[in-house]
């Protein structure tokens, strides 16, 4: 049923096949960045634009995977995502504009009148603590927020529409100047990164390796979660949280657990999505982006962990050519797909590739 | 297939005195009176309607207890209260003699030792068989010890037992939602034997089980008791009479008698509200 793709696709394509097909696909990966490195008239040359452009649906599938952890095992579906990777990516922004703004404030600070930099800057000109930062912002909301809506039992459709309230709230909150964040500008014109120019070349394929790196670790450990004693108890508590109960398990720790390190899992994409892609603002917040995210694990296949990976970046990968192509069908094509895929896949493209080979 | 009785829970060294009589300690649990459980005077009303009305009820360490009693009679309620489902409103309801089950959640009453099988079979559909066991398994039930989790060799051996003991050791690596009904209610029996509780509350146990199924539980639950405690809620008379040591008769939430089956089916208000029927 729900078992990690090591099991499904091991036992219809056969586990060599299996393996064959993940090296090659890591494979031109790690040699994108590399290509790009090429000179400009090189015939092999990957361009700066399909690099940030990968590299930027990379981030998204890895916010995927992390929403499969919770949604495809714990059964918790968070239409808020979107907000733990704002968050992460805000961090890592505030960062760069220290950077950008050397010994002085920030440009959009002076434009408000500022003097000085608030409280909740300090110690952001420093890479460590903003990596912590990076980590920490998403990770708290995440606990406190789940800490609460689990001793309340929350559950299903109650605990999706308040996790979609949470993002729409902190949309709303960064919006506004007085916040401190850019309000809906946000934040952008970065130049450096540790003092290196941010779009050189090098620097670029150095982000895409380590959002590469993040994915296949997501991967790992997810994999390592949904094989052991820990990913059945979620199974089990997704399917039967009584149960669980009388079994002597208390379902909150686990939630916890898992819904905490899927928003910090979230904060980091987001932290490697802002120097790649130049700017983040309040829009990543916006429930849309949330929703969509569903519609990536949903069109993938829950609980399979690669499926959501594959299903973000064939969506987004559509979309990119779509808003190329036929920009203002873009919406009725997604709605199209979430359509088709509930209806003709309900265990996504996963599902399908199991199917073909089972017949 | 033969019938093959959990090995080491059938203790020869029992007295046949343990049944709710002598001083008796288990594993941790106070049970110096040798009373698991007790009840005295539980209420608890649904808007008004009162399901269960002033119920007193003492269960003795080791003894195999039948509770029976008209549909509605509280029955179901009355387990709910015991594994902190339910709240009573009145009423003091004691897990040996110091653990008061209305302060304990349902996770900590678990821990505490009474496990519970639900009247509709309830296993874990999307997880097979042998990690619907593992799963249930006494052990160390942190998220910390879940993450790290391996299973030991004497563990194994337990759950091996545990599969040849309810017949399932050939679907173990079936998903447990494939289980025919009667499947179901044996892997739950399962569940309840590696979850080791000290106090098993049985709901409905052999509905929908054929009469070999039937007739190979009795035997089952038979050589559980002495060494555990049971309350077992059923309606098939000759499988109460096949087990039972005491019968408790319900009726609208109110104990109407207690005794051996012989007792309270001589008893003649049993027989106008229950048996006579
Ligand atoms: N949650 C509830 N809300 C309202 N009424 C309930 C609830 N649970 C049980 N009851 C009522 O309490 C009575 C006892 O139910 P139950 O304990 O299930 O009986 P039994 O298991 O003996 O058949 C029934 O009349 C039932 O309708
Ligand atoms: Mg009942």
């Amino acid at each position: 049923m729900n078992q990690p793709l090591t099991l499904t696709a091991a036992r219809t394509v056969g586990p060599r096949w299996t393996l064959g097909i993940a090296a090659v696909a890591l494979a031109i990966l790690i040699a994108l960045p590399l290509l790009s490195l090429l000179p400009n008239d090189h015939p092999l040359q990957v361009s700066a634009y399909t690099l940030t452009l990968v590299g930027k649906i990379l981030c998204y599938a890895i916010v995927a995977l992390a929403l499969d952890l919770v949604w495809g095992y714990a059964g918790l579906l968070s239409l808020g995502h979107g907000v733990f990777f704002a968050l992460g990516g805000y961090a890592m922004g505030m960062y760069l504009m220290r950077q950008a703004s050397g010994e002085g404030i920030p440009a959009f600070m002076t434009f408000l009148s500022w003097t000085e930099i608030p409280w909740f800057w300090a110690g952001t000109q420093h890479f460590l603590w903003a990596l912590c930062l990076v980590v920490l912002a998403p990770g708290l909301l995440a606990f406190v927020f789940g800490f609460f809506a689990f001793r309340s039992r929350i559950k299903g459709v109650y605990f999706s529409i308040m996790t979609q309230a949470l993002t729409f709230a902190g949309m709303l909150l960064f919006f506004r100047n007085e916040t401190g964040f850019g309000g809906n500008n946000g934040f952008t014109g970065f130049t450096t990164l540790l003092g290196f120019p941010i779009a050189a070349p090098g620097m670029r394929a150095l982000l895409f390796l380590l959002t590469v790196a993040l994915l296949v670790a997501s991967l790992l450990l997810g994999w390592q979660l949904a094989r052991s004693k820990f990913g059945r108890i979620l199974t089990a508590i997704r399917d039967a949280e009584n149960r669980v109960m009388f079994c002597g398990y208390d379902p909150r720790g686990f939630k916890l657990f898992v819904w905490t390190l899927s928003a910090v899992i979230c904060g980091l994409a987001g932290a490697l999505y802002v120097p790649q892609v130049g700017i983040i603002n309040p829009s990543e917040m916006a429930p849309t982006n949330s929703i969509e995210a569903a519609i990536w694990v949903a069109l993938g296949g829950r609980g399979t962990l690669i499926g959501p990976v594959l299903g973000a970046g064939i969506v987004n990968g559509a979309k990119s050519w779509f808003t190329v192509a036929f920009p203002e069908y873009w919406l009725f094509f997604l709605g199209l797909l979430f359509i088709v895929v509930t209806l003709f896949l309900p265990k996504g493209v996963i599902g399908l590739i199991r199917k073909d080979k089972e017949t | 297939m033969k019938a093959t009785p959990v090995p080491n829970l059938v203790d020869a060294s029992f007295s046949s005195e343990s049944s709710g009589l002598g001083h008796q300690v288990t594993g941790g649990l106070d049970t110096r009176h040798g009373t698991i459980l007790t009840l005295e005077d539980i209420g608890v009303s649904f808007d008004g309607f009162k399901a269960l009305n002033a119920l007193t009820l003492y269960i003795g360490v080791g003894e195999l207890r039948c509770i029976i009693g008209p549909n509605g009679a509280g029955k179901t309620t009355l387990m709910d209260v015991i594994t902190g489902k339910t709240r009573p409103d009145t009423g003091k309801a004691y897990f040996g003699e110091t653990l008061d089950l209305t302060r304990l959640s349902e996770v900590e009453i678990a821990q505490a030792g009474i496990g519970r099988k639900f009247q509709k079979p309830t296993v874990f559909e999307a997880l097979t068989v042998y990690e619907n066991l593992e799963l249930a398994q006494k052990t160390n039930k942190s998220v910390w010890a879940s993450l790290r989790a391996t299973l030991t060799g004497e563990q194994q051996d337990r759950l091996e037992e545990v599969l040849v003991t309810i017949r399932l050791a050939e679907s173990r690596h079936r998903p447990a939602g494939l289980l025919s009904h009667g499947q179901k209610q044996f892997l739950e029996i399962g569940m309840l034997l590696t979850q080791e509780p000290q106090l098993l509350l049985l709901d409905e146990p052999v509905a929908g089980m054929t009469d070999a199924e039937t007739e190979f539980t009795a035997e089952l639950f038979t050589s559980l008791a002495r060494k555990h405690s049971l309350m077992v809620v059923e309606h098939d008379m000759g499988f109460v009479e096949a087990i039972a040591d005491h019968v408790t008769v319900l009726h609208q939430g109110h104990v109407l008698a207690e005794g051996s089956l012989a007792e309270v089916q001589a008893n003649e208000q049993v027989i106008e509200v229950y048996l006579g029927r």
